[in-house]
């Protein structure tokens, strides 16, 4: 089965609830971000909701799927807590990464996540290798890679493009073209109007998919994973979608006018227009959607607090994880610090 | 084998390490070998024959693309393959570096341990053979010298199967880096199976007047030395096998012993493993130092073309030689 189920009103709703819990997560972030409560910088994908969710519960559990640096949304609706999330924007023991990966590295294999990558493009090798371990070991899962639409100036996506239609490995390459990679607007960066027609100089299929369309985006992900999942290899989709945020928080957005975001705020906005749809289809009310975004509100809340009530990571644990087992060198650096620290007396 | 002689087969580094990545092939179904030309033995031949024994499920050929290469054998390696990557001349880890320095060698670290990297990427080093500037660099130090990374550059047939087979089973990445001017060296190499675990270093000649410290094509170089300066000075020469993580500890005992230390890598001299082998000597061991440590190496140019030029460049023997009589 897949993750979620977009053929159902309850499967629908379900989708709504988690974009609605998408954008409650981004709109605090924003907040206590401001507030200087998280460390560090943050990239927010208001506006992309559709693309996430949509894409996340068309996957099996089994599937595997790689981000960007824009990772909130799919690591939400891949199946990630909010709390946990939260706490590792936070900088705190209880994240996904104990808070040594913080917004841009968020990994959790068990629901599928093998990690943000925020060296643009390097998501596309990683799926195109997870793909390759189910084909070598005959594992039933597919790779799903998602890149922006920068990364497709990048050698290395193409060069993953190439080998995993080559080898014909079980994966879907999610391009979330948002127009603009960081400052510089699509058509600056790419000769080209539509960047699945990459799909042809690989042999690969390739589709064009309304990235603020919850349902269409869920479509086009499930025919391209029972494709990859049948042996016919990869697909190259390319969600048109809008970040309504800058490239970063705090990001002035000197590139482009108000006005363009205004209006997609206001006539491509995901949530209203899924919302919209399903009022009109007879499966939401004002009531039951007041309900949904409270109960999306009330689980950030929750998540919020939890990450700052949550402990830090003590000064020793700098040292661990870099490999399985310690090496002497790193052991060295630690008891020379350990020990400055205790007869510092500064 | 208690009391038994030990069957020892005399082999070449190159038959050595093929020998390591078979057995790993035939003991664990995650190894699998990707490269350039793989299936026909890959450069120099290192790997030929398995894939006639193995199939394209288990060694596969490449396109020329070293970055997907490294990138989608980390995402293979994190998800159950244990990929062993050849990505030939060691010159081409420029085209992929960002795969092993922030992809393979940050992703235990920065994920909290949830991914493991069992990768291992073979890289060949080394001028010698006029094949100029961009297919005879020695750059372990570069690789060395990043977090999370695993390193090692055996110097002798026996270091080869034994380290190839602790990278392979190691669930650390780890760039295994082979000297293509010594393939065809032989040396004795167990029958028994063993491994060499990463980090131990292999005093191959033992001497109490000075420590050599030489990898790869100039262990030799250094044990011929060694002999030909005998008796006047007697030279301790140390394979250190493993550049990261380091055998500080077989180093700095022979310097405790001999007082004077010389370090033999081919890499360029500034910036790399000779710095690091004499500052790790000088932390452990400065007041025992007799002489000022010296460096052999390449003196901070690339490799040139010209035989006449190449020679000047890389060193041998005779710099070993003088580089442990400056130290008297």
């Amino acid at each position: 089965m897949p993750q979620g189920d977009l053929s159902t009103p309850e499967g629908r709703q379900s989708a709504l609830r988690k974009m609605l819990l998408v954008r409650e997560f981004e709109n605090r972030v924003v907040d206590v971000f401001a507030d200087s409560e998280i460390p560090g910088f943050v990239h927010l994908s208001q506006g992309q909701e559709a693309v996430a969710v949509g894409s996340e519960f068309a996957l099996e559990a089994a599937d595997r799927v790689t981000g960007t640096h824009r990772a909130h949304g799919h690591s939400l609706a891949a199946g990630l807590s909010a709390d946990r999330l939260m706490a590792e924007l936070y900088g705190k023991q209880t994240g996904y990464c104990y808070g040594r990966g913080g917004s841009m590295h968020v990994a959790n294999p068990e629901a599928g996540m093998l990690g943000a990558q925020p060296i643009v493009g390097a998501s596309v090798p990683m799926a195109a290798g997870a793909a390759l371990t189910a084909q070598v070991k005959g594992e039933e899962f597919v790779a799903m890679g998602v890149t922006g639409d920068g990364s497709v100036a990048a050698g290395q996506v193409h060069e993953a493009f190439n080998l995993a239609a080559t080898w014909e490995l079980p994966v879907v390459f999610l391009i979330e073209n948002n127009l603009y990679s960081e400052g510089m607007v699509f058509d600056e960066q790419h000769n080209i109007e539509d960047l699945a027609d990459m799909s042809a100089a690989y042999g690969i299929p390739g589709g064009i998919v309304d990235g603020q369309d919850v349902e269409a985006v869920y479509e086009a992900v499930r025919e391209a994973r029972e494709r990859a999942g049948n042996g016919e290899g990869p697909t190259l989709l390319e969600a048109k979608t809008y970040r309504f945020r800058g490239h970063f928080e705090g990001d002035p957005e000197p590139y482009r006018e108000e006005e363009e975001k205004e209006r997609w705020q206001a006539e491509r906005d995901p949530i209203d227009l899924f919302a919209e749809t399903l009022r009109e289809r007879g499966e939401l009310d004002d009531g039951t959607l007041a309900d949904l975004e409270e109960s999306a509100r009330e689980e950030i809340n929750d998540a919020v607090e939890f990450a700052r009530e949550s402990p830090e990571p003590e000064a020793d644990d700098a040292y661990t994880e870099v490999f399985e087992e310690p090496v002497p060198e790193v052991e060295r650096f630690r008891e020379m610090m350990a020990a400055e620290s205790l007869g510092g007396g500064r | 084998m208690a009391g038994a002689q030990e069957a020892v087969e005399t082999m070449t580094f190159r038959d050595a390490e093929r020998r390591a990545i078979r057995e790993e092939l035939l003991r664990d179904d995650s190894v699998f070998l990707m490269g350039q030309d793989e299936e026909d033995g890959g450069s120099f031949d290192v790997t030929a024959g398995l894939f006639d024994e193995f199939g394209h499920g288990r060694v596969r050929n490449t396109p020329i693309s070293e970055a997907a290469q490294v990138g989608s054998a980390v995402g293979a390696a994190a998800t159950g393959l244990r990929p062993l990557v050849n990505i030939s001349f060691s010159d081409f880890l420029g085209v992929c570096y960002d795969q092993v320095m922030n992809q393979a060698g940050k992703t235990r670290y920065m994920f909290d341990g949830v991914l493991d990297v069992p990768l291992v990427v073979r890289a060949i080093e080394g001028g010698g053979l006029n094949a100029a500037a961009q297919h005879s660099s020695t750059v372990h130090s570069m690789v060395a010298h990043l977090p999370g990374i695993k390193a090692v550059a055996p110097g002798t047939p026996e270091a080869a199967y034994g380290l190839m087979k602790s990278a392979i089973r190691s669930d650390d990445p780890v760039v295994f880096f082979e000297n293509k001017t010594i393939y065809e060296t032989r040396g004795p190499v167990s029958e028994e199976e063993f491994t060499v675990p990463l980090g131990e270093a292999s005093v191959e000649r033992e001497g109490e007047d000075v420590t050599v410290v030489a990898t790869q094509r100039l262990l030799g170089e250094a044990l011929s030395a060694a002999e030909s300066l005998a008796p006047e000075y007697d030279v301790e020469v140390i394979d250190p096998r493993s550049l990261y993580p380091l055998d500080t500890d077989t180093i700095a005992d022979s310097v405790h012993e001999t007082g004077r230390l010389v370090v033999a890598d081919e890499s360029v001299m500034s910036y790399g493993l000779h710095s690091e082998i004499v500052t790790r000597a000088a932390e452990e061991e400065f007041w025992w130092l007799d002489a000022p440590p010296q460096r052999v190496g390449v003196p901070d140019t690339p490799i040139p073309f010209a035989p006449s030029i190449e020679d000047e460049v890389l060193p041998d023997e005779s710099d070993v030689r003088r580089a442990v009589q400056r130290t008297f």
